[in-house]
Protein backbone atom coordinates (compact mmCIF):
# COMPACT_ATOMS: atom_id res chain seq x y z
CA UNK A 1 0.00 0.00 0.00
CA UNK A 2 1.25 3.47 -0.91
CA UNK A 3 1.33 5.98 1.89
CA UNK A 4 1.70 9.75 1.72
CA UNK A 5 4.16 11.31 4.17
CA UNK A 6 4.51 14.74 2.55
CA UNK A 7 2.00 15.94 -0.04
CA UNK A 8 2.67 17.27 -3.53
CA UNK A 9 2.40 16.77 -7.27
CA UNK A 10 5.49 16.29 -9.47
CA UNK A 11 6.71 14.52 -12.61
CA UNK A 12 10.28 13.40 -13.17
CA UNK A 13 12.94 10.80 -13.87
CA UNK A 14 13.71 8.08 -11.35
CA UNK A 15 17.17 7.88 -9.79
CA UNK A 16 17.13 4.62 -7.88
CA UNK A 17 19.50 2.95 -5.45
CA UNK A 18 18.96 -0.19 -3.43
CA UNK A 19 21.36 1.12 -0.75
CA UNK A 20 20.05 3.02 2.29
CA UNK A 21 21.36 6.61 2.48
CA UNK A 22 23.05 8.48 5.33
CA UNK A 23 22.29 12.02 4.12
CA UNK A 24 24.89 13.64 6.37
CA UNK A 25 27.78 11.40 5.38
CA UNK A 26 26.89 10.47 1.84
CA UNK A 27 25.61 13.55 0.01
CA UNK A 28 27.07 17.01 -0.64
CA UNK A 29 24.54 19.40 0.90
CA UNK A 30 25.09 22.10 -1.74
CA UNK A 31 25.36 20.14 -4.98
CA UNK A 32 23.39 16.99 -4.22
CA UNK A 33 26.21 14.77 -5.48
CA UNK A 34 26.59 11.38 -3.78
CA UNK A 35 30.11 10.95 -2.42
CA UNK A 36 29.84 7.67 -0.53
CA UNK A 37 31.48 5.05 -2.75
CA UNK A 38 29.41 2.27 -1.23
CA UNK A 39 26.21 3.64 -2.75
CA UNK A 40 25.59 2.29 -6.24
CA UNK A 41 24.69 5.75 -7.62
CA UNK A 42 28.06 7.14 -6.44
CA UNK A 43 29.01 10.48 -8.11
CA UNK A 44 25.49 11.00 -9.47
CA UNK A 45 23.50 14.09 -8.47
CA UNK A 46 20.12 13.65 -6.83
CA UNK A 47 19.09 17.17 -7.96
CA UNK A 48 15.67 17.32 -9.67
CA UNK A 49 15.32 13.53 -9.66
CA UNK A 50 12.61 11.34 -8.22
CA UNK A 51 14.94 9.76 -5.66
CA UNK A 52 14.02 6.14 -4.97
CA UNK A 53 15.87 4.46 -2.08
CA UNK A 54 14.95 1.98 0.69
CA UNK A 55 15.22 4.40 3.66
CA UNK A 56 17.53 6.82 5.45
CA UNK A 57 20.17 5.65 7.94
CA UNK A 58 22.68 7.13 10.36
CA UNK A 59 22.90 10.72 11.51
CA UNK A 60 19.85 12.61 12.68
CA UNK A 61 21.37 15.79 11.18
CA UNK A 62 20.62 14.34 7.75
CA UNK A 63 17.30 16.20 8.05
CA UNK A 64 19.22 19.49 7.81
CA UNK A 65 21.04 18.14 4.73
CA UNK A 66 17.67 17.65 3.04
CA UNK A 67 16.60 21.17 4.02
CA UNK A 68 19.93 22.54 2.76
CA UNK A 69 19.61 20.72 -0.58
CA UNK A 70 16.27 22.44 -1.06
CA UNK A 71 17.74 25.87 -0.22
CA UNK A 72 20.51 25.36 -2.81
CA UNK A 73 17.96 24.11 -5.37
CA UNK A 74 19.75 20.77 -5.46
CA UNK A 75 17.00 18.69 -3.87
CA UNK A 76 15.17 15.81 -5.53
CA UNK A 77 11.69 16.65 -6.85
CA UNK A 78 10.29 13.90 -4.64
CA UNK A 79 11.39 10.88 -2.63
CA UNK A 80 10.02 7.34 -2.72
CA UNK A 81 11.03 4.96 0.08
CA UNK A 82 10.25 1.41 1.11
CA UNK A 83 10.27 2.36 4.78
CA UNK A 84 9.77 5.79 6.33
CA UNK A 85 12.38 6.96 8.80
CA UNK A 86 12.18 10.08 10.93
CA UNK A 87 15.18 11.82 9.40
CA UNK A 88 13.90 11.69 5.83
CA UNK A 89 10.25 12.28 6.80
CA UNK A 90 11.02 15.36 8.90
CA UNK A 91 13.55 16.74 6.41
CA UNK A 92 11.03 16.44 3.57
CA UNK A 93 8.25 17.91 5.75
CA UNK A 94 10.27 21.03 6.51
CA UNK A 95 11.66 21.37 2.98
CA UNK A 96 8.28 20.65 1.38
CA UNK A 97 9.57 17.79 -0.75
CA UNK A 98 6.79 15.32 -1.60
CA UNK A 99 7.52 11.95 -0.04
CA UNK A 100 5.70 8.63 -0.27
CA UNK A 101 6.26 5.12 1.06
CA UNK A 102 5.50 2.18 -1.22
CA UNK A 103 5.28 -1.59 -0.75
CA UNK A 104 8.28 -3.84 -1.38
CA UNK A 105 6.73 -5.13 -4.63
CA UNK A 106 6.09 -1.61 -5.90
CA UNK A 107 9.58 -0.52 -4.84
CA UNK A 108 11.17 -3.44 -6.69
CA UNK A 109 9.19 -2.68 -9.83
CA UNK A 110 10.37 0.94 -10.15
CA UNK A 111 13.22 1.20 -12.64
CA UNK A 112 16.12 3.60 -12.84
CA UNK A 113 15.58 6.21 -15.58
CA UNK A 114 11.83 5.63 -15.69
CA UNK A 115 9.48 8.65 -15.97
CA UNK A 116 6.98 8.74 -13.11
CA UNK A 117 4.32 11.07 -11.80
CA UNK A 118 3.47 11.52 -8.14
CA UNK A 119 0.18 13.12 -7.21
CA UNK A 120 -0.73 12.68 -3.56
CA UNK A 121 -4.25 14.01 -4.21
CA UNK A 122 -5.08 11.35 -6.81
CA UNK A 123 -6.24 7.85 -5.93
CA UNK A 124 -3.32 6.08 -7.57
CA UNK A 125 -0.66 8.47 -6.08
CA UNK A 126 2.16 7.01 -8.20
CA UNK A 127 1.95 6.56 -11.98
CA UNK B 1 -3.10 10.29 13.68
CA UNK B 2 -5.61 11.85 16.09
CA UNK B 3 -4.89 15.33 17.35
CA UNK B 4 -6.51 17.14 20.26
CA UNK B 5 -8.37 20.38 19.50
CA UNK B 6 -5.42 22.37 20.76
CA UNK B 7 -2.92 20.43 18.61
CA UNK B 8 -5.14 20.79 15.54
CA UNK B 9 -5.39 24.56 16.13
CA UNK B 10 -1.60 24.82 16.31
CA UNK B 11 -1.29 22.77 13.10
CA UNK B 12 -3.72 25.17 11.42
CA UNK B 13 -1.42 28.06 12.30
CA UNK B 14 -3.55 29.60 15.04
CA UNK B 15 -0.53 29.74 17.39
CA UNK B 16 1.98 31.19 14.96
CA UNK B 17 4.25 30.00 12.17
CA UNK B 18 6.86 28.32 14.35
CA UNK B 19 4.43 26.05 16.18
CA UNK B 20 2.66 25.32 12.91
CA UNK B 21 5.98 24.14 11.44
CA UNK B 22 6.67 22.08 14.56
CA UNK B 23 3.28 20.36 14.35
CA UNK B 24 3.70 19.79 10.62
CA UNK B 25 6.92 17.89 11.38
CA UNK B 26 5.24 15.90 14.18
CA UNK B 27 2.37 14.94 11.89
CA UNK B 28 4.72 13.83 9.07
CA UNK B 29 6.86 11.75 11.44
CA UNK B 30 3.72 10.45 13.15
CA UNK B 31 2.29 9.33 9.80
CA UNK B 32 5.64 7.83 8.85
CA UNK B 33 5.66 5.66 11.97
CA UNK B 34 1.90 4.91 12.19
CA UNK B 35 1.43 6.81 15.44
CA UNK B 36 -2.14 7.14 16.69
CA UNK B 37 -1.48 10.18 18.91
CA UNK B 38 1.10 12.52 20.43
CA UNK B 39 2.42 11.94 23.96
CA UNK B 40 4.20 14.32 26.36
CA UNK B 41 7.98 14.06 26.67
CA UNK B 42 10.22 15.21 29.54
CA UNK B 43 13.51 15.90 27.79
CA UNK B 44 14.64 16.70 24.24
CA UNK B 45 18.19 16.44 22.94
CA UNK B 46 18.87 18.27 19.68
CA UNK B 47 21.36 17.65 16.90
CA UNK B 48 22.11 20.23 14.23
CA UNK B 49 24.44 22.56 16.17
CA UNK B 50 27.74 22.28 14.28
CA UNK B 51 27.88 24.81 11.42
CA UNK B 52 29.73 22.19 9.37
CA UNK B 53 26.69 19.90 9.50
CA UNK B 54 23.81 22.35 9.00
CA UNK B 55 25.44 24.99 6.80
CA UNK B 56 24.13 28.43 5.87
CA UNK B 57 20.54 27.32 5.34
CA UNK B 58 20.47 25.72 8.81
CA UNK B 59 22.02 28.79 10.42
CA UNK B 60 19.46 31.02 8.73
CA UNK B 61 16.54 28.75 9.66
CA UNK B 62 17.53 28.71 13.35
CA UNK B 63 18.13 32.47 13.44
CA UNK B 64 14.69 33.06 11.98
CA UNK B 65 12.72 30.75 14.25
CA UNK B 66 14.66 31.63 17.43
CA UNK B 67 12.99 35.03 17.58
CA UNK B 68 9.71 33.52 18.66
CA UNK B 69 10.49 29.83 19.37
CA UNK B 70 10.86 28.75 23.01
CA UNK B 71 11.52 25.21 24.20
CA UNK B 72 8.74 23.80 26.41
CA UNK B 73 10.76 21.04 28.13
CA UNK B 74 14.35 20.53 29.30
CA UNK B 75 16.42 20.60 26.12
CA UNK B 76 20.10 19.74 25.72
CA UNK B 77 22.12 20.22 22.52
CA UNK B 78 24.84 18.48 20.51
CA UNK B 79 28.43 19.69 20.05
CA UNK B 80 29.36 22.74 18.00
CA UNK B 81 32.24 22.77 15.50
CA UNK B 82 34.95 23.92 17.89
CA UNK B 83 35.79 25.02 21.44
CA UNK B 84 35.51 28.82 21.74
CA UNK B 85 38.19 28.78 24.49
CA UNK B 86 40.76 27.32 22.08
CA UNK B 87 39.79 28.84 18.77
CA UNK B 88 42.92 31.02 18.58
CA UNK B 89 45.03 27.84 18.40
CA UNK B 90 43.38 26.83 15.13
CA UNK B 91 44.39 29.56 12.70
CA UNK B 92 42.91 27.82 9.66
CA UNK B 93 39.32 28.31 10.85
CA UNK B 94 38.05 31.39 9.09
CA UNK B 95 36.03 34.23 10.58
CA UNK B 96 32.95 33.34 8.59
CA UNK B 97 32.83 29.90 10.26
CA UNK B 98 33.32 31.47 13.69
CA UNK B 99 30.56 34.05 13.13
CA UNK B 100 28.09 31.48 11.78
CA UNK B 101 28.84 29.12 14.68
CA UNK B 102 28.27 31.99 17.14
CA UNK B 103 24.95 32.75 15.48
CA UNK B 104 23.83 29.11 15.76
CA UNK B 105 24.90 28.95 19.42
CA UNK B 106 23.05 32.20 20.19
CA UNK B 107 19.90 31.05 18.37
CA UNK B 108 19.72 27.89 20.48
CA UNK B 109 20.37 29.85 23.68
CA UNK B 110 17.61 32.32 22.69
CA UNK B 111 15.25 29.36 22.41
CA UNK B 112 16.06 28.46 26.01
CA UNK B 113 18.17 25.29 25.68
CA UNK B 114 20.75 24.14 28.23
CA UNK B 115 24.06 25.05 26.54
CA UNK B 116 25.58 21.57 27.01
CA UNK B 117 27.07 21.22 23.48
CA UNK B 118 27.62 17.53 24.06
CA UNK B 119 26.76 14.24 22.34
CA UNK B 120 26.75 12.51 25.76
CA UNK B 121 23.87 14.11 27.72
CA UNK B 122 23.71 10.87 29.74
CA UNK B 123 27.19 11.68 31.14
CA UNK B 124 26.05 15.13 32.29
CA UNK B 125 22.60 14.71 33.84
CA UNK B 126 21.10 12.03 36.00
CA UNK B 127 18.61 10.07 33.91
CA UNK B 128 14.89 10.39 34.74
CA UNK B 129 12.79 7.50 36.01
CA UNK B 130 12.53 4.29 34.02
CA UNK B 131 9.99 4.42 31.23
CA UNK B 132 10.09 8.23 30.88
CA UNK B 133 9.41 9.46 27.33
CA UNK B 134 12.24 11.59 25.93
CA UNK B 135 13.16 12.74 22.42
CA UNK B 136 16.84 12.30 21.56
CA UNK B 137 18.15 13.15 18.12
CA UNK B 138 21.82 12.27 18.65
CA UNK B 139 21.84 8.62 17.65
CA UNK B 140 24.33 7.31 20.21
CA UNK B 141 22.39 9.11 22.96
CA UNK B 142 19.04 7.70 21.79
CA UNK B 143 20.48 4.17 21.77
CA UNK B 144 22.07 4.71 25.19
CA UNK B 145 18.81 6.10 26.61
CA UNK B 146 16.71 3.16 25.37
CA UNK B 147 19.18 0.37 25.98
CA UNK B 148 21.07 1.32 29.14
CA UNK B 149 18.86 4.00 30.68
CA UNK B 150 15.42 2.36 30.32
CA UNK B 151 14.04 5.55 28.79
CA UNK B 152 11.80 5.67 25.73
CA UNK B 153 12.68 7.45 22.51
CA UNK B 154 12.69 6.74 18.81
CA UNK B 155 15.81 7.49 16.83
CA UNK B 156 14.73 11.08 16.37
CA UNK B 157 15.90 13.39 13.62
CA UNK B 158 17.25 16.90 14.20
CA UNK B 159 13.84 18.33 13.19
CA UNK B 160 11.62 15.83 14.98
CA UNK B 161 13.52 16.43 18.25
CA UNK B 162 13.34 20.20 17.71
CA UNK B 163 9.60 19.93 17.10
CA UNK B 164 9.31 17.90 20.32
CA UNK B 165 11.33 20.49 22.25
CA UNK B 166 9.05 23.30 21.04
CA UNK B 167 5.78 21.45 21.70
CA UNK B 168 6.74 19.08 24.54
CA UNK B 169 5.30 16.19 22.50
CA UNK B 170 6.29 13.27 20.28
CA UNK B 171 4.35 10.81 18.12
CA UNK B 172 3.51 7.66 20.08
CA UNK B 173 5.00 4.95 17.89
CA UNK B 174 7.66 2.25 17.51
CA UNK B 175 10.05 2.15 20.49
CA UNK B 176 7.89 4.54 22.54
CA UNK B 177 5.22 1.87 22.85
CA UNK B 178 5.67 -1.18 24.99
CA UNK B 179 8.13 -3.43 23.31
CA UNK B 180 7.05 -6.53 21.49
CA UNK B 181 9.72 -9.21 21.23
CA UNK B 182 12.90 -8.30 19.35
CA UNK B 183 13.11 -10.37 16.13
CA UNK B 184 16.90 -10.62 15.72
CA UNK B 185 19.86 -11.64 17.88
CA UNK B 186 23.47 -10.84 16.98
CA UNK B 187 25.78 -13.41 18.57
CA UNK B 188 29.07 -11.84 19.65
CA UNK B 189 31.77 -14.41 18.88
CA UNK B 190 34.91 -12.35 19.58
CA UNK B 191 36.93 -13.27 22.67
CA UNK B 192 37.97 -10.52 25.11
CA UNK B 193 36.63 -7.68 23.00
CA UNK B 194 38.06 -4.18 23.44
CA UNK B 195 36.13 -0.92 22.83
CA UNK B 196 36.96 -0.96 19.10
CA UNK B 197 35.49 -4.46 18.78
CA UNK B 198 32.34 -3.16 20.49
CA UNK B 199 32.19 -0.24 18.06
CA UNK B 200 32.47 -2.66 15.13
CA UNK B 201 29.85 -4.94 16.72
CA UNK B 202 27.53 -1.93 16.99
CA UNK B 203 28.13 -0.96 13.36
CA UNK B 204 27.39 -4.55 12.25
CA UNK B 205 24.30 -4.92 14.46
CA UNK B 206 22.96 -1.54 13.27
CA UNK B 207 23.35 -2.64 9.67
CA UNK B 208 21.56 -5.99 9.94
CA UNK B 209 18.72 -5.00 12.29
CA UNK B 210 15.59 -2.88 12.01
CA UNK B 211 14.69 -0.73 15.05
CA UNK B 212 15.93 -3.03 17.84
CA UNK B 213 18.30 -5.95 18.29
CA UNK B 214 19.34 -8.53 20.89
CA UNK B 215 23.03 -9.05 21.54
CA UNK B 216 24.25 -12.29 23.11
CA UNK B 217 27.69 -13.51 24.13
CA UNK B 218 28.62 -10.30 25.91
CA UNK B 219 29.28 -10.01 29.62
CA UNK B 220 29.07 -6.62 31.31
CA UNK B 221 31.14 -4.35 29.08
CA UNK B 222 32.54 -1.20 30.70
CA UNK B 223 31.07 2.21 29.93
CA UNK B 224 33.66 3.02 27.26
CA UNK B 225 32.72 -0.15 25.37
CA UNK B 226 28.99 0.51 25.82
CA UNK B 227 29.38 4.02 24.42
CA UNK B 228 31.43 2.68 21.48
CA UNK B 229 28.66 0.14 20.81
CA UNK B 230 26.01 2.90 20.83
CA UNK B 231 28.13 5.13 18.57
CA UNK B 232 28.81 2.40 15.99
CA UNK B 233 25.19 1.24 15.96
CA UNK B 234 23.83 4.75 15.42
CA UNK B 235 26.06 5.30 12.39
CA UNK B 236 25.15 2.36 10.21
CA UNK B 237 21.39 1.97 10.36
CA UNK B 238 18.03 2.76 11.88
CA UNK B 239 18.38 0.66 15.03
CA UNK B 240 17.81 2.60 18.27
CA UNK B 241 17.78 -0.10 20.91
CA UNK B 242 19.76 -3.16 21.95
CA UNK B 243 19.32 -5.61 24.75
CA UNK B 244 22.01 -7.93 26.12
CA UNK B 245 20.52 -11.41 26.43
CA UNK B 246 21.40 -14.92 27.35
CA UNK B 247 21.18 -16.80 24.06
CA UNK B 248 19.53 -19.97 25.32
CA UNK B 249 16.46 -18.06 26.47
CA UNK B 250 15.71 -16.68 23.05
CA UNK B 251 13.93 -17.89 19.95
CA UNK B 252 14.66 -15.00 17.57
CA UNK B 253 16.60 -15.25 14.29
CA UNK B 254 20.39 -15.39 14.92
CA UNK B 255 23.34 -13.85 13.08
CA UNK B 256 26.97 -14.35 14.14
CA UNK B 257 29.47 -11.53 14.53
CA UNK B 258 32.86 -13.23 14.37
CA UNK B 259 36.34 -12.51 13.01
CA UNK B 260 35.22 -12.56 9.39
CA UNK B 261 32.33 -10.12 9.89
CA UNK B 262 34.56 -7.89 12.01
CA UNK B 263 37.37 -7.80 9.44
CA UNK B 264 34.98 -6.87 6.67
CA UNK B 265 33.76 -3.75 8.49
CA UNK B 266 37.24 -2.95 9.76
CA UNK B 267 38.60 -2.99 6.20
CA UNK B 268 35.79 -0.67 5.07
CA UNK B 269 36.64 1.91 7.73
CA UNK B 270 40.41 1.54 8.21
CA UNK B 271 42.12 3.04 5.17
CA UNK B 272 45.71 3.58 6.37
CA UNK B 273 48.11 2.17 8.96
CA UNK B 274 49.31 5.52 10.32
CA UNK B 275 47.59 8.76 11.34
CA UNK B 276 49.03 12.30 11.27
CA UNK B 277 47.17 13.04 14.49
CA UNK B 278 44.94 11.28 17.02
CA UNK B 279 41.36 12.04 18.06
CA UNK B 280 39.67 10.49 21.09
CA UNK B 281 35.92 11.02 21.20
CA UNK B 282 32.70 10.32 19.32
CA UNK B 283 31.09 9.86 21.68
CA UNK B 284 32.80 12.45 23.93
CA UNK B 285 34.72 10.93 26.86
CA UNK B 286 33.13 10.67 30.31
CA UNK B 287 34.75 11.26 33.67
CA UNK B 288 35.77 7.63 34.17
CA UNK B 289 37.30 7.49 30.68
CA UNK B 290 39.40 10.61 31.42
CA UNK B 291 40.48 9.10 34.72
CA UNK B 292 41.47 5.83 32.95
CA UNK B 293 43.32 7.78 30.26
CA UNK B 294 45.27 9.76 32.81
CA UNK B 295 46.40 6.48 34.43
CA UNK B 296 47.37 4.94 31.08
CA UNK B 297 49.45 8.02 30.24
CA UNK B 298 51.47 7.99 33.47
CA UNK B 299 55.06 8.85 32.57
CA UNK B 300 54.39 8.74 28.82
CA UNK B 301 53.98 11.44 26.17
CA UNK B 302 52.09 11.61 22.90
CA UNK B 303 54.40 11.46 19.89
CA UNK B 304 51.89 13.32 17.77
CA UNK B 305 49.05 15.76 18.27
CA UNK B 306 46.14 14.23 20.21
CA UNK B 307 42.74 15.92 20.53
CA UNK B 308 40.60 14.62 23.40
CA UNK B 309 36.91 15.54 23.31
CA UNK B 310 34.66 15.68 26.39
CA UNK B 311 31.71 17.81 27.46
CA UNK B 312 32.33 21.08 29.33
CA UNK B 313 30.64 19.63 32.43
CA UNK B 314 32.90 16.55 32.41
CA UNK B 315 36.01 18.66 31.77
CA UNK B 316 35.19 20.84 34.80
CA UNK B 317 34.73 17.77 37.01
CA UNK B 318 37.94 16.21 35.68
CA UNK B 319 39.86 19.43 36.45
CA UNK B 320 38.58 19.47 40.02
CA UNK B 321 39.63 15.83 40.43
CA UNK B 322 42.98 16.55 38.69
CA UNK B 323 42.56 13.86 36.01
CA UNK B 324 43.52 16.48 33.44
CA UNK B 325 47.05 17.11 34.81
CA UNK B 326 48.63 13.90 33.52
CA UNK B 327 46.77 14.11 30.20
CA UNK B 328 47.92 17.66 29.50
CA UNK B 329 51.46 16.92 30.69
CA UNK B 330 51.53 14.10 28.13
CA UNK B 331 50.61 16.62 25.45
CA UNK B 332 46.91 15.78 25.10
CA UNK B 333 44.65 18.71 24.13
CA UNK B 334 41.37 18.59 26.04
CA UNK B 335 38.58 20.21 24.02
CA UNK B 336 34.93 20.77 24.95
CA UNK B 337 31.70 21.80 23.20
CA UNK B 338 32.85 19.94 20.05
CA UNK B 339 33.74 16.41 18.96
CA UNK B 340 35.40 14.32 16.23
CA UNK B 341 32.49 14.20 13.81
CA UNK B 342 32.72 16.97 11.21
CA UNK B 343 34.87 19.21 13.37
CA UNK B 344 36.67 21.88 11.32
CA UNK B 345 39.56 21.61 13.82
CA UNK B 346 41.07 18.99 11.52
CA UNK B 347 42.68 21.00 8.74
CA UNK B 348 42.53 18.89 5.60
CA UNK B 349 45.26 21.03 4.00
CA UNK B 350 47.65 19.82 6.66
CA UNK B 351 46.17 16.48 7.70
CA UNK B 352 45.89 13.46 5.42
CA UNK B 353 45.06 10.84 8.02
CA UNK B 354 43.71 10.50 11.56
CA UNK B 355 44.14 7.76 14.16
CA UNK B 356 41.07 7.04 16.31
CA UNK B 357 39.47 4.23 18.30
CA UNK B 358 35.96 5.38 17.34
CA UNK B 359 34.04 3.56 14.63
CA UNK B 360 31.55 6.41 14.38
CA UNK B 361 34.42 8.89 14.20
CA UNK B 362 36.08 6.80 11.47
CA UNK B 363 32.94 6.81 9.30
CA UNK B 364 32.55 10.60 9.38
CA UNK B 365 36.30 11.36 9.20
CA UNK B 366 36.42 9.36 6.00
CA UNK B 367 33.11 10.29 4.38
CA UNK B 368 32.60 13.88 5.56
CA UNK B 369 35.96 15.34 6.59
CA UNK B 370 37.63 13.43 3.78
CA UNK B 371 40.78 12.07 5.46
CA UNK B 372 42.18 8.55 5.69
CA UNK B 373 41.57 6.71 8.95
CA UNK B 374 43.80 4.51 11.08
CA UNK B 375 41.44 2.66 13.39
CA UNK B 376 42.89 1.00 16.49
CA UNK B 377 41.97 0.49 20.14
CA UNK B 378 43.09 2.95 22.82
CA UNK B 379 45.53 0.40 24.27
CA UNK B 380 47.38 0.26 20.94
CA UNK B 381 47.28 4.05 20.55
CA UNK B 382 49.01 4.33 23.93
CA UNK B 383 51.47 1.57 23.03
CA UNK B 384 52.38 2.82 19.56
CA UNK B 385 51.83 6.58 19.65
CA UNK B 386 53.12 7.52 23.10
CA UNK B 387 56.54 7.04 24.61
Amino acid sequence: MTKVIVQGKVKGTVLKTTNPINFLGAIDKKTGIIHDQKIDIFEKSIKDSILVFPHGIGSSVGAYTIYSLKSYESAPLAMICKKADLTVASGCALANIPMIVVSKQKFDSIENGEEVEINTESTTILN
Amino acid sequence: MELTQEEQAALNGEKGDTLQTAYRILVATGEATNAEKLVPIDWAHLSGVNYNTIGDSGEEFLRKISHDAKVKVKTTVNPMGFDFDHISEFAHIDNDFIEKQKSIRDSYIRMGVEPTFSCTPYDIYELPNKGTQVSFAESNAAIFANSLGDLKTNKESAFSALASALTGKSPYSDLRKDQSSIPLTVRMKLENPNELDFGLLGFFAGKVSDTSVNISGVSQPDRRSCKALCGGMGTSGTCAKFQFIDEEQNSSEKIDFGKEEMNKIYDELNTTDKGDLITLGSPQLGLQELSDLSKMLKGRSFQKRCMIFCSRAVQNQARTLEHTNEIERAGGEILSDCCTCLTPLIDTNETDSVTTNSVKGAYYLKNSTGVDVNLKPLSRIIEEDTR
